[in-house]
């Protein structure tokens, strides 16, 4: 049994935590849906920014075009890879194992968005072609550039905390899918007119106002500038622990019934 | 130590569990009985830490599952029905999963899962996806998960569900070699699984607990118990006096096999009577034995009656 008999002490340290972490990234490594997330995320990021973001024929040094794709590309591609997280423990059965090894329900909760939001990372980090691109044709702002990537990481992030939320709803992959696409494109367009018309139609100026300032994507978008704003940063933060907090809340009501 | 005091769990109008107060000491292994529906399993659930009790109290090892439910869940193996685990990992993958989560790490963790490996005979399948595994296989994965921290306390739901005949005894065997020190409760639909595995029976229906005791304790409650079967080609003047015997309160013959079964009054002992009726009587008996009593028979009537009792 080479498997067990050469790991070394290392591999098996751990805690709960660790433990629920490393198998949701080994996960990520030999399931086809994190490979097809990987790919079509670095296909389409790459052909968004040169046929529709017209890159080249702008004739700036800077990543724009580059980023202003990634909360569309994140709205589909998040959900379909976060639909999994507790919809199948639940069809499978396997969230029983899980909640009754010695782990509270928010490490489990966290365990899977880090493992989660590390796998994304690491996919948004191999667009870095992109950036070494720029960097040779011209002399862009740096700073600018890795703001921009902490947006779309932090974004990425609260897609993803929406998405496993919703994903412990239901037994359903497709449902969980479909409910958190729905919730995200809520999210990302709050300030939006799309949004913000029906809800003034009816006369609900309060809402409307606090929900475009809930805007994922005014939120983004203000990251992105190369502006680093305290705000910004926490509304990202914040989105991403209340969605967490949901998620475990859920969790553990769910022991109730 | 496995306890429930007065455990109950509703859903809406319907008492999935009601009142169950149970105790299983090191040493004892208690197998759970009761048709579907009984509430072995939320029962299970409830010690497990999975389900919220929402009445009484359930602990293990001395700690709360509700107040001190990382503790409860350090010291307790589960397997839950169903023996679920995650398929896209190998069994390796698996295991070394389940021992990280448990904090075995190291030498001794390492030497662990071995034991837990070769226990159950897991071997030839260490490098193989779960899902690509036999039903055989993926229980003794989930078993091998259950017991691989050393638990004083284990709850099995139904160990042996989908095993062959030989697999079946080696869990048994792993179960009684367990159970010396440890507080065991398995949940099972197969009788023969009590005598071979449990040493106390605790009988469910309708979320109540209908009938508790030893293997024996249940089968004395049988008619079955202390009767005397035999069986002979022509019996039919025997049978008649048999009737009549004083101790005797029936007799029987099976309509499929013929074979005659003298029941006693209750208390008596009839065996040397019998015997010296049929011998009397010059009676050719191929075959002849004193019944212990027939746990089918306790279960049956126990889970009927209590059927009747929800219906009025």
């Amino acid at each position: 049994m080479p498997g067990m008999t050469a790991g070394t002490p290392m591999e098996l340290h751990g805690s709960p935590f660790g433990g629920v972490f490393l198998r949701e990234l080994r996960g990520y490594l030999i399931t086809p849906v994190a490979w097809l997330f990987s790919v079509i995320f670095l296909l389409a990021a790459g052909a968004f920014t040169f046929y529709l973001g017209a890159f080249f024929e702008r004739g700036q040094a800077d990543l724009d075009p580059f980023f202003r794709f990634h909360p569309w590309l994140y709205l589909v591609l998040v959900p379909a890879l976060a639909m999994r997280l507790w919809a199948e423990e639940r069809r499978s059965g396997t969230l029983e194992l899980l909640m009754t090894l010695p782990i509270r329900a928010w490490q489990a909760v966290l365990a899977k968005f880090l493992a989660a939001w590390l796998y994304i990372g690491c996919a948004l980090a191999l667009t870095f072609p992109m950036w070494l691109t720029v960097d040779y044709l011209g002399h862009p702002d740096n700073g600018v550039i890795l703001a921009g990537y902490l947006g779309s990481f932090l974004m990425a992030g609260a897609f993803l905390a929406i998405s496993e939320c919703l994903s412990v709803l239901t037994r359903s992959q497709v449902i969980a899918f479909i409910l958190a696409l729905a919730v995200c494109f809520l999210f990302l367009l709050a300030g939006d007119p799309l949004v913000q018309q029906p809800l003034l139609a009816l006369g609900s100026v309060r809402v409307a106002d606090a929900l475009s300032d809930l805007s994922l994507l005014a939120h983004f978008q203000a990251i992105a500038r190369g502006v680093l704003d305290l705000g910004d940063l926490a509304y990202f933060v914040l989105t991403i622990a209340f969605w967490l907090a949901v998620n475990t809340l859920i969790l553990a009501a769910r022991r109730g019934g | 130590m496995i306890e429930t005091e007065h455990l109950g769990k509703r859903y809406g109008k319907f008492d999935a569990v009601a009142d169950l107060t149970l105790k299983v000491a090191p040493g004892q292994v208690l197998a759970l009985l009761g048709p579907n529906g009984a509430g072995k399993t939320t029962t299970m659930r409830m010690l497990a830490g999975f389900l919220m009790p929402d009445a009484g109290c359930a602990r293990v090892c001395g700690h709360d599952v509700v107040a001190e439910p990382l503790q409860a869940r350090r010291s307790l193996g589960y397997l839950p029905e169903g023996a679920p685990s995650y398929g896209e990992l190998s069994v390796a993958e698996f295991l070394a999963f389940a021992a990280r989560v448990r904090g075995l790490t190291g030498i001794p963790g390492r030497r662990r899962l071995d034991d837990m490996i070769e226990r159950l005979q897991l071997q030839p399948v260490l490098g193989q996806t779960i899902e690509t595994l036999s039903k055989g296989y993926r229980r003794r994965v989930c078993l091998a998960q259950a017991l691989l921290h050393d638990p004083r306390a284990l709850i099995l739901d139904e160990p042996t569900d989908g095993l062959d005949p030989n697999q079946q005894r080696e869990v048994h065997a792993l179960i009684r070699g367990m159970a010396r020190d440890r507080a065991i409760i398995v949940s099972t639909h197969t009788l023969g699984e009590v005598r071979a595995a449990c040493n106390r029976v605790a009988i469910l229906a309708g979320g109540r607990l209908r009938v508790e005791g030893t293997p024996a304790e249940l089968e004395r409650m049988s008619r079955y118990h202390h009767a005397v079967s035999f069986r002979a080609p022509a019996s039919a003047l025997a049978r008649e006096l048999l009737g009549r015997l004083p101790e005797v309160a029936a007799v029987e013959v099976d309509p499929v096999d013929g074979r005659v079964t003298v029941f006693p009054r209750a208390g008596q002992e009839i065996f040397h009577a019998v015997v010296k009726l049929l011998e009397e009587q010059r009676v050719r008996v191929d075959e002849l034995q004193l019944e212990r009593g027939r746990l089918e028979e306790v279960f049956r009537r126990v889970t009927d009656a209590a059927d009747l009792a929800r219906a009025a």
